[in-house]
Parts: structure tokens; C-alpha cells; sequence
């Protein structure tokens, strides 16, 4: 199990056990994690599952393929560290990530 | 608050809003009612990757069966609602039972439309399908075999949907649409001959303006054998080893019909999703809602739509009131190809396109009072927020420089 700790705007916190080769969004999902809408479903389609990934982790998940990079272009509060949560599969190597969630997604 | 809190329907809205639910901190019984025998899943893919096998069926699922548990919500699947008693506060599934609620949610979803011709009523046929659950596609996977010729009734997204994962499977796939183009209700002319190409490209036959005029059964009647049609008054017979019919979806509204509730093309509703049954709210596609965005009322069939409505339901069932901004969106995947759509072109009085429709990487932007009232984005994700943006802002627009892939989209809105 690797836990990862998603942070909502207004400062909330959620850690939540993921499991191995599940999307970061997905695990999200199974927790009822607020902020994380996941209207696509996962499909790169919508970016609402959008997350800051922390400093410390950013170099352990591979960088985002074209589509995913399309998508956070145009995405509310966009920062460097960006990431649509769908498309980053869970790995041991994430043991303790942290990721914050935008204000855009927290009306919910 | 209410204590107890049923909700009619898993699919997206149900399930969103059980969720959406607990995330408030909603703290009294859940009780989750499904007809079929999953827990919530997604639809979309069933025409898609589900179809074409690249999607798992626990994949589907919007979250494992566990967590329903783990938050405290009761789910029951295989219980279909017969009837509301709105005098004692019950509903009664199909077993006899009595279930008592304090709010009830109605997000029974809808159906597909069969088809309608003479001396078909009430034949089960054996390879003619609809898509719109997950058994559905189960049935028809068995007839996905290469070679055989699949006849598709309807040019909407699902017909479209089915035809591309068909020939991508090795199917021949001869397409029937009753309009002069495909899509016709939802985009433009150049959208729909531009769809028209990308599957004549793969192989797709097309027979437009076309009249279903039977189907040719075997002995036992248990099977289509053939479709008799005519395509601009030509008759012509085809032959089928399966037929799949995509015409469209009928709201699952009967339940509140019969419970006195109005009905007028779906369950209607106000802002707040509820009904005129202070105890009663309706959410989804079978719901019927005021929209800021058209300023009228509308039904829409759209997992955003589920998903923004069962937040609305949820703030409502939490004492709050916070009516929906939202704009309507879309999308569909045909051959790796992402179209996303946003607003309703319906009345619009010119088509903006922009980028190349030859590299199949453009958006069509549907202008009214020279303000975007919708768009279809295909093959340039990174245009669709831009595009969401602008039908939101409502703002005057230039239309040449819309059209001029020079000037970025974000600096367009006047």
C-alpha cells in the first residue's frame, strides 16, 4: 500500500492508501476525497482531476505525454508543478506523496 | 436534515450524489437502490475502449464495491423500484418491501429507444442490440466477430462510437441515418462531414437520408437476417449478422408519472433539483431542469450533467442552495481520436472553424449575436478550456481573428 496525502485548497487534508497500478485520481476517487471531480473518468479529457504534486515527487513520475500537457495548458490556476491526477499510475516509489488540490475544484 | 435519504438509480448522478453526500458530512442513512447488478460505472466507454476490450470491467466501476461500505452508504443492487407512496413515505421494490425515506432522489436514468416498425412489437431478437448497459455490450461482444456485417441504425455518437471500434475489430459496418448528415441534432454541417469522412476513411459504408423500412427475420423469427430500407426513395436490402440501434434515449420517468409528479420531457424540476414534492428531487438524465446557460429548461444525457446536477441535489439535501452555472460539455472518441464539445450550437447563425480539418486537428465555433455559443473540439484538447471559456464568458467575439490560428485563443474574448 502506498499512502498518498491530498491537500485541499482551503488546507484539509486526506491520506489515503493507494494501491499499485490504480491512477492517483482513482484513489482519490475510492476515498471520497473532496476537490477531485474526475468528470472524464480518467480519459484526459476535462482536466477536474487536476493536483499539484509535490516538490519531492515530481521527479518519480514520469512527465505528462502531449495530451495531458494539451489538457493542464488551458486549465484553471495553473502552476509548474501541475499534474492531471488521472494520468499518474501509483507506484511504491510514491510512498508519501503530497498533492495539492486548486481552489477550481473545490466548490464541490 | 433528513435522516434517511434514498436515492432511486446507481448510475453516475446516483452514485455521485451518495458520495458528494458523506463529503459534506452528510452523517444519517444512505440507502443506494440499482436495477442492474454493478455498482455505479461509467457509461461512456461501453462504446468505447469497454468495447474494444481495452478497458477492464472493474475499471468501469467509479469506485469498488468497498468503499460504498467503508463510508457507510447501503447499496442494493437488483432492486427495482415499483412504485413511491408519497403519503407514508415508502418506496416499493419488485420483492414486496417497504422502504421508508425522509428525501427521496430519483436518478433513474433512461433508456434506449427501440426501434419502431410494424410486426416487431414485443420480438426478442437475438442479434439486435442496444447499447446502454454493461450487459448490453456483453451480448453483442458475441457477435463482434471479424468478418461478419453489423448494420447500425442511427448517426449519433453511440452509432458512431459502435461503427469505429467495429471496424477497428474487423467488422464491416454499413452505417443508416435517417437525417441528410450525421450528428444533425447536435453539430453543424461541417462537423458532420468532416465525422462522415474519418469513418469512410476506415471503411465505414453510409447510407444517409435513409428510411428503415424492416428488418428481414429468420424462420423462428429469432434472429435479423436482413434490413429492407430505402435511401432517397431507393429501395435497398442489406444483409445482417447483427444489427445494433442507437436512436436515442427515453427518460426513465414513469415512476414519478405514476406518483402524480410532473413530467414533460423528463422529471421536472427546479434549480435546486427538486421536484414539487418538497421530499422529492430529481437529478440526471431523466430530470428536466431550469439551465442558466439557455435560460430555459432542459434535459441533458451527459455524465457532466449527472455528475454537476448530484452536486447540486447534495448541497439541496444539505440545507444549502446553490443553483448550477454550468455549461453543458462532451465528448466522444472515435479511432484515438478526441472530440470534445461544449454548449448547444442549437440556433446558431455561423461556423467558425479554426486549424486544419485535413490533419483532423480544428474547432468549429457556433456564433450567435457574435458571441460562442458552442464548440466542437477535435484533435486540439488544448483548445477546449479556451473554448469552455468563451462560451461561459459570453463575450463579443471578432470571427476572423476566432479563425486565425496566429491569434491565441485566450487573448479572443473582447
Amino acid at each position: 500500500m502506498t499512502k498518498i496525502k491530498f491537500i485541499e485548497a482551503d488546507g484539509k487534508e486526506h491520506e489515503v492508501e493507494a494501491q499499485e497500478g490504480q491512477s492517483v485520481m482513482q484513489a482519490a476517487l475510492n476515498n471520497l476525497v473532496p476537490g477531485i471531480v474526475a468528470e472524464c473518468g480518467g480519459f484526459a479529457s476535462c482536466a477536474t482531476c487536476h493536483g499539484y504534486v509535490d516538490e519531492a515527487w515530481r521527479t518519480k513520475i514520469p512527465p505528462p505525454d502531449a495530451a495531458e500537457e494539451a489538457m493542464i495548458e488551458c486549465a484553471f490556476h495553473v502552476q509548474p508543478n501541475s499534474r492531471l491526477t488521472c494520468q499518474i499510475k501509483v507506484t511504491p516509489a510514491l510512498d508519501g506523496m503530497v498533492v495539492r488540490l486548486p481552489v477550481s475544484q473545490t466548490n464541490e | 436534515m433528513a435522516e434517511r435519504i434514498v436515492i432511486v438509480g446507481a448510475g453516475q448522478a446516483g452514485g455521485e450524489l451518495a458520495a458528494g453526500l458523506r463529503k459534506q458530512g452528510y452523517k444519517g442513512h444512505i440507502l443506494l437502490l440499482g436495477d442492474e447488478a454493478h455498482p455505479p460505472y461509467q457509461r461512456p466507454p461501453l462504446s468505447k475502449g469497454f468495447l474494444l476490450g481495452k478497458v477492464a470491467l472493474s475499471d468501469l466501476y467509479l469506485k469498488p464495491l468497498e468503499t460504498y461500505a467503508r463510508f457507510d452508504i447501503e447499496f442494493k443492487p437488483g432492486t427495482r423500484v415499483e412504485a413511491i407512496d408519497r403519503s407514508s413515505r415508502e418506496v416499493s421494490p419488485r420483492d414486496g418491501s417497504r422502504l421508508a425515506y425522509d428525501k427521496l432522489v430519483l436518478a433513474t436514468g433512461g433508456r434506449a429507444r427501440p426501434l419502431s416498425l410494424p410486426g416487431l412489437e414485443g420480438t426478442r431478437l437475438e442479434n439486435l442490440f442496444s447499447i446502454r448497459s454493461l450487459s448490453d455490450v456483453e451480448a453483442m461482444r458475441g457477435g463482434f466477430i471479424p468478418g461478419n456485417h453489423l448494420v447500425i441504425i442511427g448517426g449519433g455518437y453511440v452509432g458512431l462510437e459502435v461503427a469505429a471500434v467495429a471496424v477497428q475489430s474487423g467488422l464491416r459496418v454499413t452505417l443508416l441515418e435517417a437525417a441528410p448528415r450525421l450528428l444533425s441534432r447536435v453539430t453543424g454541417p461541417e462537423v458532420s462531414s468532416f465525422i462522415e469522412r474519418i469513418h469512410r476513411e476506415r471503411g465505414v459504408e453510409f447510407r444517409l437520408s435513409c428510411e428503415v423500412r424492416g428488418l428481414e427475420l429468420d424462420e423462428a423469427r429469432r434472429q435479423v437476417r436482413g434490413v429492407s430500407l430505402a435511401c432517397h426513395g431507393v429501395p435497398e436490402r442489406l444483409e445482417a449478422d447483427l444489427v445494433l440501434v442507437g436512436i436515442g434515449l427515453i427518460p426513465n420517468t414513469e415512476l414519478a408519472s405514476a406518483a402524480g409528479l410532473a413530467v414533460q420531457n423528463g422529471i421536472v424540476v427546479d434549480e435546486y433539483a427538486c421536484t414539487a414534492d418538497p421530499d422529492i428531487l430529481a437529478i440526471g438524465d431523466c430530470a428536466n431542469q431550469p439551465s442558466a446557460y439557455t435560460g430555459g429548461r432542459i434535459r441533458l444525457e451527459s455524465v457532466p450533467n449527472a455528475i454537476e446536477h448530484a452536486r447540486v441535489a447534495a448541497a439541496t439535501l444539505m440545507g444549502k442552495r446553490e443553483p448550477s452555472a454550468a455549461i453543458p460539455w462532451f465528448w466522444s472518441d472515435q479511432y484515438g481520436l478526441k472530440l470534445q464539445m461544449v454548449g448547444l450550437s442549437t440556433g446558431y447563425e455561423q461556423c467558425v472553424t479554426r486549424g486544419s480539418v485535413e490533419h483532423k486537428e480544428f474547432s468549429a465555433f457556433y456564433l450567435k449575436d457574435r458571441r460562442v455559443i458552442a464548440a466542437d473540439v477535435i484533435g486540439r484538447p488544448a483548445e477546449f478550456m479556451a473554448a469552455k471559456r468563451l462560451v461561459s464568458s459570453r463575450a463579443e467575439v471578432d470571427a476572423t481573428r476566432l479563425g486565425d490560428v496566429a491569434v491565441p485563443l485566450n487573448s479572443i474574448a473582447a
